[in-house]
């Protein structure tokens, strides 16, 4: 069974959230997304300032086997993105909630509470 | 739920993540893709490729037949348990099927690919019927594909001595029985290693014995990361039948002499050549971040597009290669559109990784 940390946030397209201290929002994909995928080999990162609306494409990850789109999974604009990810994706196996692919400042605060918690984020991957 | 080969319950006890491939449930892969590919060509992995389809040809007619049915001629083996790899035409030159042929003592030994079975067996019947001939398909037989640098001096440790002995001596491209086994050296990862067509108990035997000896399985994921490196094509994906044997890379297998020899397809083959007409299967190497991947397009300067067959990330090489079909007189340079950015990209062989050693 993949880990879930209870103190984050998730959706449904299996990218996980934490909320920082300053309000912006961390974002990664979970270990049951990396352990669909297999082998991570390539990212491709959002750009710092970018806006989105919850949903919309904000990189790429690609396996030895496929590629996979990432998604902003709540409104806002970018403010960070991990570079190093870029040289080491397979920390994306080994770490994914180390991981993290970029920071988002979120439109409405308030949306992240609205996001699934571990519980109903394990019923979805239970059910897949 | 797929058919099984009698090693299902063992991928399944090994923690394989099993997948359909051509109508079979097979292991994709038993944790990591990436380690058995480096497993596979720094020491050795065992695949199960019981899937694949085993028909033996007898009769009188048995070679006039197969000659008359392929684009290389089996006339070519003239030692026992020589192989040759062929392209199987239809009339209009398009590739039915790539295969394996194996000169026995009863005749031929044929081995094609699990996708195709049964339009494979269709065609071979229907082409027969002309000749004093026999089919008989091989069900009962597994087959594990043990490949790599080590493959052949540790799996002749677990055997009989009559069953080593073979193994030690075995040429490559050759296949020879030892009671009801029937082993040859040859492989789809550009490894040295051994082909073993076996009776089911005995393959699960074996691969509890190949497990034992720190010999670990490996999957179709791995198997087409190997592949891919070794420039070997992908039957459906690389090449199909209205894809001509000169369009994928496969101009080798076509055995024009003896110009007397009519073969299916030769016509068309001909016609080609003398027009030279057909784009050609390259090799790929992207030189920026990313992952080349089949379907994406290949701009050349100046001739035109072509198209990505299969393409991937090379876990030897650290970097993604592919195989494209490109008009003929393209030369070193390409570019390939990757999420609508178009990617420069280096044109080179379709042969990128041969025994451990990196081609480009």
């Amino acid at each position: 069974m993949s880990n879930i940390p209870a103190e984050l946030r998730y959706v449904e397209s299996h990218e996980w959230l934490r909320l920082e201290a300053d309000g912006t929002i961390t974002v990664g994909i979970t270990d049951h997304a990396q352990e669909a995928l297999g082998d991570v080999v390539f990212v491709e990162l959002p750009d710092v300032g970018a806006e989105l609306e919850a949903g919309q494409e904000a990189g790429v990850v690609e396996s030895v086997k496929a590629a996979s789109d990432i998604y902003a999974p709540i409104a806002g604009e970018i403010v960070a993105v991990n570079e190093d990810l870029v040289d080491a994706p397979e920390s994306v196996n080994s770490e994914p909630y180390d991981a993290w692919f970029f920071r988002i400042k979120p439109s409405n605060p308030d949306d992240y509470n609205e996001l699934l918690d571990a519980d109903g984020y394990r019923e979805i991957c239970e059910n897949a | 739920m797929g058919q099984r080969t009698p090693l299902y319950e063992q991928h399944v006890a090994l923690g394989a993540k099993m997948v359909d491939f051509g109508g079979w449930d097979m292991p994709l892969h038993y944790g990591s893709q990436m380690e058995e590919h480096h497993q596979v060509r720094k020491d050795c992995g065992v695949f199960d490729v019981s899937h694949m389809t085993v028909v033996d040809v007898t009769g009188p007619q048995a070679q006039a037949y197969l000659q008359y049915l392929l684009a290389n001629d089996v006339a070519r083996l003239t030692t026992p348990g020589k192989a040759l790899y062929s392209g199987m035409l239809n009339e209009r030159g398009g590739v039915i099927d790539d295969l394996i042929v194996y000169l026995t003592d009863f005749g031929y030994r044929v081995v094609v690919n699990a996708a195709t079975r049964d339009k494979d067996l269709a065609w071979m019947q229907q082409q027969v019927a002309k000749f004093d001939a026999t089919l008989t398909e091989r069900p009962e037989l597994a087959m594990l594909a043990i490949q790599g640098p080590n493959a052949r001096s540790k799996t002749a440790k677990l055997v009989s001595a009559a069953r080593a002995e073979i193994i030690t001596d075995l040429k490559p491209f050759q296949g020879l029985p030892e009671g009801e086994w029937f082993i040859a050296r040859t492989g789809y990862t550009g490894e040295d290693g051994l082909e073993i067509m076996l009776p089911a108990a005995d393959a699960q035997q074996l691969m509890t014995d190949l497990a034992g000896a720190g010999i670990p399985p490996a999957g179709l994921g791995a198997r087409d990361t190997l592949r891919l490196e070794a420039g070997m094509n992908l039957y459906g994906q690389d090449m199909n039948e209205d894809i001509s044997p000169l369009a994928a890379n496969m101009g080798w297998t076509i055995a024009w002499e003896p110009a007397e020899r009519d073969f299916i397809g030769r016509s068309v083959l001909e016609a080609q050549k003398a027009a030279g007409d057909q784009p050609k299967l390259v090799g790929l190497v992207l030189e920026e971040r990313g992952v080349l991947r089949a379907h994406q397009v290949v701009r050349v300067d100046g001739l035109g597009e072509g198209e990505i067959t299969s393409g991937s990330f090379s876990p030897t090489l650290g970097l993604s290669i592919a195989l494209a079909r490109v008009p003929a007189g393209t030369g070193e340079r390409a570019e390939v559109e990757i999420r609508g950015k178009w990617l420069p990209v280096r044109v080179v062989a379709a042969n990128f990784v041969r025994h451990g050693k990196a081609l480009i």
